[in-house]
C-alpha cells in the first residue's frame, strides 16, 4: 500500500469512526450512570431521520443538527421513563426502542416525503461538507468533545456523582442526592451525543436519511465501550479499530488473496461484527462493569 | 452534670411519630427526646420499628402523624436532615467501593463544580483526622477492611458537620476489640458536644456505651430510662414483653462417629486471596460445632465448601469415605446433607416459585420428587402440605407463590424442607438472623432436639451468645483459618473475643 | 416492590391493557401518516379474519412467530435474553435447504423429519456460539447475538451469491426444491402443516418447562442464580442448553417459510420474524400458551397490515415493525406502569 493509499485509509477511518465515537461517548454517560445503553442504535436512527428530514425541509444543516439531538433525546427520555421512573428492564426497553425506530422512521419518511421511506437527497448547502483535510465540521467537533466528555466525567462534580450513581445508587441517595435526576441527566447527554452521531450519518457522511442507515453502528459503539472497559480513551481506540475494519472493507473489495481468490464482499462486510465478537470473547474477558449497571434502583423501605 | 434551671433544646425530639407501611404499623405514637452531647441507645427486637424511626429522623420517610425536630426545627427530607446536622452510619455501608476514601467523603458535599478543587479542600480539612484514624485518604474503599470502612462513614458524616450521629447496628461487623475502640471514639465525640444515637440489639453494648436508653416493642416506646438505672435482664424483658426462659443445660451425651469431615480445605477467590486456608474439621453425630468469627473471615466460604458449592481444594469425607469432586454438591445432598443458607432471602427460595416447587429446591432430583426426568407434582404437593402443617407454615397452601408468605413463614418453609426428616448432618448459617427473640428460642430448641436425635450440626453465627448457648465445641476463624478450638466448658466470651481479634492462644 | 396480582389480572387483564396502550399509540401513528385509525382497524380485522384466505394467512404468519417466540422465551425463562432468533432462523434454513435439495424425489412426509432435525441443528449451532461465550467468557449475550445476526445475514447472502445461487437467475435464490417436497397447504393459502408442528413444539416446550426436572432447574436458574447455585444446579450447562434449545426452535422457521411457501432458499427469508419473536414472547409472558395466543395476534397484525397496504400506499410492513416495537415497549419495559393502578383497582 502506497503512502497516499495509507493516508486515504486513515482519513476514511477517522471519518467512519466519528459516529461510533459520538455514540460510544453517549453510551459512556448512560452506562457509567448505571443505565444499559442498548438503545443507542434507536437513538442514532431517530437522530439520523430527524436530521435528514429537517435538513430537507429547512435547507440548512444547523436546525437539522438540533432536531437530531432533540429526537434522540426524546428516545432517551422514553428509555428513562421506562427504566428509571418505572424500573422496567433496561435491555428490553433498549431493544423495543431500536425496533420501534427501525419501523417508525421509514413509515414517517414515506408519509412525509413519498420516496420509499428515505428523506430527499440533500444538496451541498444542506449538509456538513468537508471543511479541512477532507473532514467535516462534525469530525472536528467530535475530536473536541472527546476531552470535554473526559473532563466532565472525571474532573467535574457532575462526573463524580454520575459515576457514583452507576456504582452504588444507595450511597448517592444517602448523600442527599437524587438518583432519578442524575440518571435522567445522563440519558439526556447520551441522547444528545447519539443524536449527533445520527446527524453525522445523515447530513455529513451521507446526503439524506435512508432506511436502517445505522446498520448496527449503535451496537458497535456499545461493544467498543465494553471493550474499552467503560473508559473514554480505550473506547475511542476501539471505535477507531472498528472504523479501520470498515475502511479496509472499501479497500479490500475485489482484492485477490493468494490461494483464496477474490475475497467475497459479504465476508468483508461481516468483518466489523466478527471483530466485535472476537474482541468481546477473547480479550476483554470479564471486565468490571459499573456495579449497578442494569439494576433497577429501589429506594430503601 | 448539674441540672439546668431551663431545660436546653434537645438535639433530637420525636413527638408522637406514627408511620404505616400498608397494613404494617411500623411506628405508633413514638415520643422521646435525646439531649445534646449524650450517647443514647435504642434497643428492640427485629421489626420493633427502630430502623423506620431512624429513617424518619434522617428524612428518608415522612411520618404519617407527629413530627421529628432537630434542635427544635422540623425536617422534611434527607437534604434537610443533613443540613441540620444529622449524619447516618448505615448498617450496610453506603460507600462506593471503586472510589477512594476522599472521593467517598466528598460525594454530595463537594461545595463547587470543579472536582479537583473540592478534593483538595477536603484533603486539607481531613488530613489530621484521617491520620489520627489510621486512614489513607487515597486508598480505594473496596480494599479496606470493614472496620476502616466504618470510620470512612463516620468521617463522611463529620465532614458534613454532623452534630447528631446515628449508628445502625455498628458492631455487627466488628470484633469485640474493634467495638470497644468504636465506643471510645463515640464517647470522645460526645465529650466534644456531638450527640450519638446507637441502635443495637446487643444489650451488653447498651450497658457499656450509652447514657440513656429507649426500648421499643412493636413500633412503640415501652421504656425510656437512664442506663445507670437498669440492667441487661430488665432490658431483655422489656424488649420481649415477658420473662425469658433460662437456656437449658448442654447435652451430656457423648458425640458419636464422624459424619462429615474436611481435610486441608483451601479456596481462593477471583483475586487469588485464600478465603479458606487449610481448614480441617470433623462433625460427629449428636454434636453442635459452633464457628465464631467476625463476618468475612471465611465462615461463608466454609459453609459453601462443606456443601460442595465451591470447588475447594482438599478432601471432604462422608462417614469416612472421600466425596469425589465431580457433582459434589448434588452427591452430598443425596447422602442427606441438609443446609440452611445464611442468606435465606437470597439463596433459600426461588422468588416466584410456588411453595411446593421451593419445597424441593436442591432435592429436585430425589426419586421421591422426580421420576424419569418428570416432576412428581401431585406427590410433592401432598408432602409439602404435610410439612407445612408440621412446621406451622401459614397459610399451609403449597400452590401459593413464595412471596405470598411473610418473612417468618418463608424461613419456616426452608426449615420444613431442610429439617423435615431428621438429617444425618446439617450446615446452618446465622439461623436467628432477622428473627424475633421469641422465635429464636424455638429455633434453638429445634437445633438441640436435632442434636439429641443424632444430627451432626455445624453452626456459623455472628452472635457469640448463640454459639455459647448451643455449641459443644467452638472453632474460631480468622482470615480463612481456624485459629482456635475450644470445648464449651473452656470457652468464654472474652476468650473467644481475643481469638477473633487474632490475639488468642499465642501464649 | 413489584406488586403481585391475581392470575386473571396478571395473565389476561395486564397484557390486554398493555396491548391496548400500544395500539393506542399506533392509532396516533396512523393519524400522523394520514390514515384514519378506525378504518385502518376495520381493514386489518377484515383482512385478518374476514375470509378463509385471510385466516389462512394469519395462521401462516403465526406459525413462524410461535417458533420465534419460543426461541426468545425458553432462554428468557433461564434468565438470558436471546435476541439472535433472526440469525438462528437464517442459519437453520441453510441445512433445511440442503436436505431438500439433496432429496429431490422423496415425498414431503419423509423429508420433513429430516428437515426438522436439520433446521434445529442449524439454529442450535448458531445459538451455541453466544451461549458458550456467555458462560465461559462472560461476553454479554445480547451483544453477541446481535453480532451473530449480522454475521448470519452476511453468510446467507454470500452462500446465495457465490455457492447456492440458481444459475441464470439474477436474484439471490437457490434452485427451487422438487415439487414433491412442498408441504400440503390449506385451501390455497400458505398455511401448511408446519402450523401443527408449531403447536406441537409449543406443547413440548410447556411440558419441558413446567413438568420436568430440567425445566425446573432452568426456571430456578432464571429466577435466582444464587438459589440455583445453592440447589447444586449446574448453571452453565443449563444456560447453554436453554439458549441452544431456543436456537433449535428458531431453526424451524425455515420449515414454514421454505418448505411451506418459498420452496427454495431465499436471501433474508426471515424478514424480521426473529424480532417479532421478542414481542411475542414478552406479550405471552414467556409461557408457551401465551406465545401461541400472542402469535395469533401478531399473525393477524401482519396479515391485516398487508391488507391495509393495498388500500393505503403509504402503509408498508414497516408499520407492523413499529407496532412490534411498541408492543415490546409496553408489554416488556413498561409493564410496571399499569401494574400499580391495576393493583389499586383490584384492591378497591
Amino acid at each position: 500500500m502506497s503512502l497516499p493509499d495509507l493516508l486515504s485509509v486513515l482519513a476514511a477511518t477517522l471519518r467512519l469512526a466519528t459516529p461510533l465515537i459520538l455514540a460510544s461517548l453517549g453510551g459512556l454517560f448512560s452506562e457509567r450512570a448505571g443505565i444499559v445503553a442498548l438503545g443507542l442504535e434507536g437513538m442514532m436512527l431517530a437522530g439520523a431521520f430527524a436530521a435528514g428530514s429537517v435538513a430537507a425541509l429547512s435547507g440548512s444543516p444547523w436546525p437539522a443538527l438540533a432536531a437530531a439531538m432533540g429526537a434522540a433525546i426524546l428516545v432517551a427520555a422514553i428509555h428513562g421513563y421506562a427504566t428509571v421512573s418505572h424500573r422496567g428492564d433496561q435491555v428490553v426497553s433498549g431493544m423495543a426502542l431500536n425496533i420501534l425506530a427501525t419501523g417508525l422512521t421509514p413509515t414517517l419518511g414515506l408519509a412525509w416525503f413519498d420516496q420509499g421511506g428515505q428523506t430527499p437527497a440533500l444538496g451541498p448547502q444542506q449538509r456538513f461538507l468537508p471543511i479541512w483535510g477532507g473532514q467535516s465540521l462534525l469530525v472536528y467537533l467530535t475530536l473536541l468533545l472527546m476531552p470535554l466528555c473526559w473532563w466532565l466525567l472525571y474532573r467535574s462534580r457532575f462526573g463524580l456523582r454520575l459515576r457514583a450513581v452507576g456504582e452504588n445508587p444507595h450511597a448517592v441517595e444517602a448523600a442527599g442526592l437524587s438518583v432519578t435526576r442524575l440518571r435522567y441527566l445522563a440519558l439526556l447527554l447520551c441522547g444528545a451525543l447519539a443524536g449527533l452521531a445520527g446527524a453525522d450519518l445523515a447530513i455529513a457522511e451521507g446526503a439524506g436519511f435512508t432506511r436502517d442507515m445505522t446498520a448496527g453502528r449503535g451496537y458497535l459503539a456499545l461493544a467498543a465501550l465494553i471493550f474499552g472497559k467503560w473508559r473514554p480513551a480505550p473506547a475511542f481506540a476501539a471505535c477507531l479499530l472498528f472504523a479501520l475494519a470498515d475502511a479496509l472493507q472499501l479497500r479490500l473489495q475485489g482484492v485477490v488473496l493468494p490461494g483464496i481468490g477474490a475475497v467475497p464482499v459479504q465476508w468483508i462486510e461481516a468483518l466489523p461484527y466478527l471483530a466485535t465478537l472476537v474482541l468481546l470473547a477473547g480479550f476483554v474477558g470479564r471486565a468490571r462493569a459499573p456495579a449497578a449497571l442494569g439494576v433497577p434502583f429501589e429506594e430503601e423501605k | 452534670m448539674p441540672a439546668d434551671p431551663v431545660p436546653p433544646v434537645p438535639a433530637l425530639c420525636f413527638d408522637g411519630v406514627s408511620k404505616r407501611f400498608g397494613a404494617i404499623e411500623a411506628n405508633r405514637g413514638v415520643s422521646f427526646s435525646v439531649a445534646a452531647g449524650t450517647i443514647h441507645g435504642i434497643v428492640g427486637e427485629n421489626g420493633a420499628g427502630k430502623s423506620t424511626l431512624m429513617g424518619i429522623a434522617y428524612g428518608l420517610h415522612q411520618p404519617d402523624e407527629g413530627a421529628v425536630r432537630i434542635f427544635g426545627a422540623p425536617i422534611r427530607s434527607a437534604r434537610d436532615a443533613i443540613a441540620r446536622g444529622v449524619g447516618m452510619v448505615h448498617q450496610h455501608f453506603k460507600l462506593i467501593e471503586s472510589f477512594s476514601v476522599l472521593e467517598n467523603i466528598v460525594l454530595g458535599a463537594e461545595g463547587g463544580l470543579m472536582l479537583q478543587r473540592s478534593l483538595a479542600r477536603a484533603r486539607a480539612a481531613l488530613a489530621p483526622l484521617a491520620a489520627a484514624n489510621g486512614l489513607d485518604l487515597d486508598a480505594i474503599v473496596g480494599a479496606l477492611p470493614v472496620g476502616l470502612r466504618q470510620r470512612v462513614e463516620i468521617l463522611k458524616a463529620l465532614y458534613r458537620r454532623a452534630e447528631i450521629l446515628i449508628l445502625d447496628e455498628p458492631t455487627a461487623v466488628l470484633t469485640p476489640a474493634e467495638a470497644d475502640t468504636l465506643f471510645a471514639d463515640l464517647r470522645r465525640l460526645a465529650a466534644q458536644g456531638k450527640t450519638v444515637l446507637l441502635i443495637t440489639h446487643k444489650l451488653r453494648e447498651i450497658m457499656a456505651a450509652t447514657d440513656r436508653v429507649t426500648v421499643m416493642r412493636q413500633g412503640q416506646v415501652v421504656a425510656d430510662l437512664a442506663t445507670a438505672a437498669t440492667n441487661e435482664a430488665a432490658l431483655a424483658e422489656l424488649m420481649v414483653g415477658r420473662k425469658l426462659m433460662p437456656e437449658p443445660a448442654l447435652s451430656r451425651k457423648q458425640p458419636g462417629s464422624a459424619v462429615l469431615a474436611a481435610e486441608g480445605l483451601v479456596w481462593r477467590d477471583a483475586a487469588g486471596v485464600a478465603r479458606l486456608d487449610h481448614v480441617d474439621l470433623v462433625l460427629r453425630e449428636g454434636e453442635i460445632v459452633g464457628v465464631a468469627g467476625v463476618a468475612g473471615n471465611g465462615q461463608s466460604e466454609l459453609l459453601a465448601a462443606l456443601a460442595g458449592l465451591i470447588p475447594a481444594e482438599g478432601r471432604l469425607l462422608w462417614r469416612g469415605e472421600t466425596v469425589p469432586d465431580r457433582h459434589r454438591a448434588a452427591l452430598l445432598r443425596r447422602l442427606g446433607l441438609a443446609h440452611i443458607p445464611e442468606d435465606r432471602e437470597r439463596d433459600g427460595l426461588v422468588p416466584g416459585f410456588e411453595a411446593w416447587e421451593n419445597a424441593i429446591l436442591g432435592r429436585q432430583r430425589d426419586p421421591a420428587n422426580s421420576r424419569h426426568g418428570f416432576l412428581r407434582g401431585a406427590a410433592i404437593r401432598r408432602e409439602t402440605r404435610r410439612r407445612m402443617a408440621a412446621f406451622d407454615v401459614r397459610p399451609a397452601e403449597p400452590r401459593l407463590t413464595s412471596h405470598a408468605f411473610s418473612g417468618g413463614n418463608q424461613q419456616k418453609l426452608i426449615a420444613a424442607r431442610e429439617l423435615g426428616e431428621t438429617p444425618p448432618a446439617l450446615l446452618v448459617g446465622h439461623p436467628t438472623r432477622g428473627i424475633d427473640i421469641g422465635a429464636i428460642e424455638r429455633i434453638h430448641q429445634r437445633l438441640r432436639a436435632l442434636r439429641e436425635a443424632g444430627t451432626a450440626i455445624l453452626l456459623v453465627s455472628a452472635e457469640l451468645d448463640e454459639i455459647l448457648a448451643l455449641a459443644d465445641r467452638i472453632l474460631v476463624m480468622v482470615g480463612g483459618r481456624i485459629v482456635g478450638a475450644l470445648a464449651r466448658t473452656e470457652a468464654s466470651e472474652r476468650r473467644i473475643g481475643l481469638m477473633m481479634a487474632g490475639l488468642g492462644e499465642a501464649a | 416492590m413489584r406488586q403481585t396480582l391475581p392470575p386473571l389480572l396478571e395473565f389476561v387483564v395486564l397484557p390486554a391493557a398493555n396491548l391496548a396502550a400500544a395500539l393506542g399509540i399506533t392509532a396516533i401513528l396512523f393519524l400522523a401518516i394520514g390514515v384514519a385509525p378506525g378504518t385502518a382497524l376495520g381493514t386489518m380485522i377484515e383482512g385478518a379474519f374476514g375470509s378463509s384466505e385471510g385466516v389462512g394467512y394469519t395462521l401462516y404468519y403465526a406459525t413462524s412467530f410461535i417458533f420465534a417466540g419460543l426461541a426468545v422465551a425458553i432462554p428468557f425463562q433461564a434468565g438470558l435474553f436471546n435476541i439472535g432468533g433472526e440469525g438462528q432462523a437464517m442459519v437453520g434454513g441453510i441445512p433445511i435447504a440442503l436436505v431438500c435439495l439433496a432429496l429431490p424425489g422423496w415425498p414431503w412426509w419423509a423429508v420433513l423429519p429430516l428437515a426438522v432435525a436439520a433446521g434445529m441443528l442449524g439454529g442450535m449451532a448458531w445459538a451455541f456460539v453466544p451461549a458458550i461465550l456467555q458462560v465461559r467468557r462472560g461476553s454479554h449475550i445480547v451483544i453477541t447475538t446481535i453480532m451473530m445476526n449480522f454475521i448470519a445475514s452476511a453468510l446467507l447472502t454470500w452462500l446465495l451469491a457465490d455457492i447456492l445461487k440458481a444459475p441464470g437467475d439474477p436474484s439471490p435464490e437457490s434452485v427451487p426444491f422438487a415439487d414433491s417436497l412442498a408441504l400440503p397447504v390449506w385451501d390455497g393459502t400458505p398455511l401448511n402443516v408446519s402450523f401443527l408442528l408449531a403447536l406441537g413444539v409449543a406443547g413440548l416446550a410447556w411440558l419441558l418447562l413446567n413438568h420436568t426436572v430440567w425445566g425446573y432447574e432452568l426456571r430456578a436458574t432464571g429466577r435466582s442464580a444464587e438459589a440455583a447455585r445453592y440447589a447444586a444446579i449446574p448453571a452453565g450447562t443449563v444456560a447453554i442448553l436453554a439458549v441452544c434449545l431456543g436456537g433449535a426452535c428458531a431453526g424451524l422457521v425455515g420449515i414454514n417459510e421454505m418448505m411451506g411457501v418459498l420452496h427454495r432458499l431465499v436471501d433474508n427469508f426471515t424478514a424480521g420474524i426473529g424480532f417479532v419473536g421478542i414481542a411475542v414472547a414478552l406479550m405471552g409472558r414467556n409461557h408457551p400458551l401465551g406465545i401461541v395466543l400472542a402469535s395469533l395476534l401478531f399473525g393477524a397484525l401482519y396479515q391485516g397490515g398487508a391488507e391495509l397496504s393495498f388500500d393505503h400506499p403509504r402503509v408498508t410492513r414497516d408499520v407492523v415493525v413499529a407496532i412490534d416495537g411498541l408492543v415490546i415497549l409496553f408489554c416488556g419495559a413498561l409493564e410496571h406502569v399499569l401494574r400499580r393502578p391495576l393493583a389499586a383497582l383490584w384492591a378497591a
